[in-house]
């Protein structure tokens, strides 16, 4: 999992922003994409993705989450016994979710009131541990932050994808604004059903799997 | 037939290899061979000696459909009179049924053989007849009402997450055109169920026969209701009813069953188990009929029969011989089970007056796990057999 660039010892002094921490970063918005090409964090992207609403407000959280519990658990990587190694992520990235929802809770209370149950379940979503356990557990706090961002963006690019063109089918509508003119609906155009329900986010998140493997040249197994 | 090979020879030449039009050999290939027996040659085994090959039995499928779409459109058109109190005479029938229902049918064809040219040109395979069946297939179990634009929606899902991406045909878990069906079904339920889709009159609402039952009140006997409605049994057996526009007459279907069991295309076996499957469910939910159960519980069995998209069903869907199991026992189990859920959704799910398509799709996910379960017990008591030969032998 961890890249290769980034395990080689640096002869020369690394830059803050060098370019393999650029890569570090950028592997997770396309190349290393963590729904399209790691397929992980799969059961988040179908429940939250009937509206581009909860779907970014998904993306935010465990972008923050994902950012210091890969940090902080890569400044405890030489401390932390292999055994409990899962124990004890798991109560990292509970403080973060729980700061979150406190936080959501105080400032933005119609906001959270809607997604409480979205940001508990950031904790279950594999994408977390995946990365916590193959990136964060062997490389420093800052490349690890890195790439807990860079991987939430492109869980948060991949999900955008989807809740638009589901909210877009679905409901005629995008962050909760008509989109489809009236003129379609007074001609017998009507909203897709199927795309509410979780089978049309399987067949809207293969497709855009499938489109970006063919684009990506990837093949599995290969 | 010379001339006929020139002309194909002729206009074939710049499809070939390094010819201007190489990228679309598939369509050249596809009207080559429908027309004539290609003289290729497999080099090796197995080496067909039939010539009933793919192409030849998707046609006999689309001449048993034939009685199914003739009966659909009349029907479709005998509707629409009655519904305005007119006077159906043969002519007029027809005439209005074909104007709903051939749309209908050239959407299907035309989308669908878009996504199937697209993808042979692509993916540099064959174009199939499979579509001509699945195009065909699809606008039969539709509403008479459906909006073409629908019906494109449904054909382009059935065959491209239907079929071409599991592989093209050949290698679908699903049967096409019942999932553009159950695509379009779960998509826009309100133009696909209910009590106003079913006959091609704005405004008129009838209940379907499937309706008429599952809405019955609790202790009402069933066959009365249906009586009430108008529905006598003849009608259901005939066809002269609303419904999707291929499956309300049970005759045609059974006139299609006969012409696919001559050819020998479709599975008697899984025909068969399905009656089987409807007869012991219906059977057993008789048995648990009380006065608190809702009326689809005292409904005789031999109504099963007649009843929504049962034949159809049984005979063009549950039969495709790619997403059905290939084992003979395997058949039996298949078949068996469709009926049996069938039943069940019909009789204990009141969401669903209808339950064909849902357990055909069902058990189409299971096809190949029986397969293989089948296949186990064969080799390992063959394996038994074989031991307790070769221990008597040594003895």
């Amino acid at each position: 999992m961890s890249d290769p660039a980034a395990q080689k010892t640096p002869a020369v002094k690394e830059v803050l922003f060098g370019r393999a921490n650029q890569k570090i970063f950028k592997d997770g918005l396309w190349d290393n994409n963590p729904i399209t090409y790691q397929v992980m964090g799969i059961c988040s992207a179908l429940a939250v993705t009937t509206s581009v609403k909860t779907a970014l407000v998904m993306s935010l959280g465990l972008i923050f989450v994902q950012g210091f519990s890969e940090a902080i658990i890569a400044a405890l990587r030489n401390h932390i016994p292999a055994r409990i190694r899962i124990i004890v992520m798991m109560s990292v990235v509970s403080a973060f979710v729980i700061t979150l929802d406190l936080v959501l809770k105080a400032y933005f209370y119609s906001i959270w009131k809607q997604l409480t149950v979205f940001i508990g379940l950031i904790i279950t979503n594999t994408l977390v541990v995946a990365r916590l356990e193959g990136f964060a557990m062997h490389n420093p706090p800052w490349k690890s932050f890195l790439d807990g961002i860079g991987n939430a963006m492109g869980y948060g690019l991949a999900l955008t994808a989807v809740s638009s063109l589901r909210e877009v089918l679905g409901s005629g509508t995008l962050l909760g604004f008509h989109v489809l003119p009236r003129y379609f609906y007074d001609h017998g155009y009507s909203n897709n059903g199927l795309m509410l329900l979780s089978p049309g986010a399987f067949f809207v998140l293969g497709l855009l799997i499938w489109g970006h493997r063919t684009i990506a040249k990837y093949v599995e197994g290969k | 037939m010379e001339w006929v090979k020139k002309i194909l020879q002729v206009s074939g030449a710049p499809f070939q290899k390094k010819g201007p039009l190489e990228k679309l050999y598939p369509l050249y290939e596809a009207i080559d061979t429908f027309v004539l027996t290609p003289g290729k040659v497999t080099r090796k085994a197995p080496h067909v000696r039939d010539s009933v090959d793919l192409k030849r039995m998707m046609v006999f499928v689309i001449i048993a459909l034939i009685p199914a779409t003739l009966m659909g459109i009349y029907n479709t058109g005998y509707q629409m009179l009655l519904a305005q109190r007119l006077a159906p005479d043969l002519w007029t029938c027809v005439s209005l049924g074909a104007g709903k229902v051939l749309p209908i049918i050239a959407v299907s064809y035309a989308v669908g053989g878009f996504w199937e040219v697209l993808f042979a040109v692509v993916r540099k395979h064959e174009i199939n007849e499979g579509l001509l069946v699945t195009g065909l297939l699809f606008p039969l179990v539709l509403p008479p009402t459906i909006p073409l634009w629908m019906v494109a929606v449904g054909i382009s899902f059935g065959v491209v997450m239907g079929k071409e991406v599991f592989g093209g045909t050949g290698f679908n878990v699903f049967n096409p055109a019942l999932l553009a069906r159950a695509c379009v079904f779960f998509a826009y339920p309100s133009q696909m169920s209910g009590a106003k889709v079913w006959v091609a009159v704005d405004g008129y609402t009838h209940a379907t026969p499937l309706g008429v039952v599952s809405q019955a009140a609790h202790g009402v006997d069933p066959v009365q209701a249906l009586a009430t409605a108008g529905y006598t049994f003849q009608n259901l057996f005939w066809g002269l009813r609303p419904g999707s526009i291929g499956e309300t007459s049970t005759f045609a279907c059974l006139l299609g069953l006969a012409f696919l069991l001559i050819t020998r295309v479709a599975n008697w076996k899984i025909v068969v188990s399905c009656v089987a499957g409807v007869f012991t469910m219906a059977t057993i939910f008789a048995l648990f009929n009380g006065p608190d159960q809702p009326a689809y519980f005292a409904l005789p069995v031999y109504w099963h029969y007649v009843l929504g998209g049962f034949a159809f069903g049984a005979v063009f869907m549950a039969t495709d011989p790619v997403s059905a199991p290939a084992t003979r026992l395997g058949a039996w189990i298949y078949g068996f089970m469709i009926g049996v859920i069938t039943v069940i959704v019909r009789v204990a799910n009141p969401a669903y007056p209808e339950g064909v398509m849902l357990s055909i799709l069902f058990m189409n996910v299971f096809a190949s796990s029986i397969d293989y379960g089948v296949m186990m017990s064969h080799i390992s008591s063959r394996n038994k057999r074989n031991k307790a030969l070769s221990s008597s032998r040594t003895k």
